[in-house]
């Protein structure tokens, strides 16, 4: 739990430090929220059908946005050297690396959720069920956006080339999300894409991180 | 005998399939500081990140029978962070078990010692090229680690610094440390060994 704490604690202050960079991704979620409510007009219903899902593509490309930079600040100034050769727990320092970038991008979307389903006039019932999808179904994405984000970190690009690589990843978190959305758009009920959700977040948790402690290492071979 | 710290045999490297070196043994045992010297690209920088095991050799073995710190090209230290925070986080990594006012008194005597005390509280971003290498170095001080990997050490360092620095070598020598240094100019402390990269 050391290994946790220490990473968590260190990356979450070096993000309140670059405020405005770290609300990037969640400025964008809010702005495109907006932008599809107004694009998509007045025809409520086409909008209750698709608001779920369009949601959670937005939420998803904010992942992509936030999660490119997460190792490519450490890789520059060598901290990211120090962490692969004494961070012991390699898994549990990765761990908290994800989890305080989770903290900055993640949550806070999940948060905005039913006040951005309000601006697409979401019916309140499909509002905390996509809150719910989203606390469940972000941690997973930031998991697997990470993986990719290691990959890159060393060749300096980042943004879709991210998105592109772990995009297989991304798809059955964005179905069962954006599914369990919908299906209580449509008055049922989302227990079973829920718990989907939930078995894909376990599952990220155990295995991202060796796939992220991986990548890292390859790109130290330059 | 003296004790070996670590023990690299028949190591080798390539780069785009033109070896960079190879069939290299090398030991460090305490008390001894084995240089590693060679110009520009002939791969010291490369040496040294397989002894501490960010790269694995194409051929041989390494095994480090030590802890140890390793300091490269990048200091390691975070522009966004203060000293403080920086070296605590450090140390949290190396040395975990130490109680947390230990690790406090370590970090200021290190940095004191550097004649570097007076940054404590400043963000990395405020420092000097070679206030920066004097706090990494302190860095590499206060882990207390048996053996170190230390990647051009003098780059930056003002000759008060280069001085500190051949002190501090002779200090971790004579308490039965080791260092593998990459360095263009001697260090200070005379080497056990040098290593010569590049001569075929």
């Amino acid at each position: 739990m050391n290994a946790f704490a220490t990473e968590f604690r260190r990356d979450l202050a070096i993000w309140a430090r670059h405020g405005a960079e770290t609300m990037n991704p969640i400025a964008f979620f809010a702005l495109a929220a907006f932008l599809l409510g107004l694009g998509l007009g007045q025809s409520t219903s086409r909008l209750d059908d698709a608001a779920g899902g369009a949601l959670w593509v937005l939420a998803l490309f904010a992942n992509v946005l936030a999660v490119e930079g997460l190792f490519s600040r450490d890789r520059e100034d060598g901290s990211l050297e120090q962490l692969l050769l004494h961070g012991k727990p390699l898994f549990a320092a990765l761990l908290g690396k994800v989890a305080a970038h989770w903290i900055v991008s993640g949550l806070p979307i999940a948060a905005l959720s039913p006040l951005v389903a309000l601006l697409v006039d979401l019916p309140p019932s499909g509002m905390y069920v996509l809150a719910l999808t989203l606390l469940l179904g972000t941690p997973t994405l930031a998991l697997v956006g990470a993986i990719g984000a290691a990959l890159v970190a060393g060749t300096g690009r980042g943004g879709l080339l991210v998105a592109l690589l772990v995009m297989p990843l991304y798809v059955p978190t964005l179905l069962f999300g954006s599914g369990a959305a919908m299906t209580a758009l449509g008055g049922g009920d989302p227990s079973a894409e829920l718990l989907w959700l939930a078995a894909l977040l376990a599952l990220s948790i155990t295995l991202a991180p060796f796939g992220i402690g991986a990548a890292l290492r390859v790109g130290q071979e330059y | 005998m003296s004790e070996v710290l670590l023990r690299a045999s028949d190591v080798g490297y390539e780069v785009d399939d033109l070896p960079l070196f190879h069939e290299l043994d090398l030991v460090v045992r305490s008390s001894e500081m084995v240089e590693v010297r060679g110009a520009n690209a002939s791969g010291k920088s490369t040496l040294l990140r397989c002894l501490a095991g960010l790269i694995r050799p194409a051929s041989g073995a390494v095994e480090a029978h030590d802890q140890f710190a390793y300091l490269g090209h990048r200091s390691g230290l975070s522009d966004t962070l203060t000293v403080r925070e920086n070296l605590r986080w450090l140390l949290a990594l190396c040395a975990g078990q130490r109680r947390a006012n230990e690790v406090e008194s370590g970090i200021e005597e290190a940095l004191v010692r550097l004649e570097v005390g007076h940054v404590l509280g400043r963000s990395v971003a405020s420092l000097s090229a070679g206030q920066r290498r004097r706090v990494a170095l302190a860095g590499v001080l206060a882990s207390r680690a048996r053996l170190w990997l230390l990647d051009e050490p003098l780059t930056a360092l003002d000759d008060a610094g280069v001085a500190l620095l051949a002190g501090e070598l002779r200090r971790h020598l004579d308490c039965g440390g080791g260092v593998v240094a990459a360095t263009h100019r001697a260090l200070g402390p005379p080497p056990a060994r040098t290593v010569q990269l590049g001569e075929s």
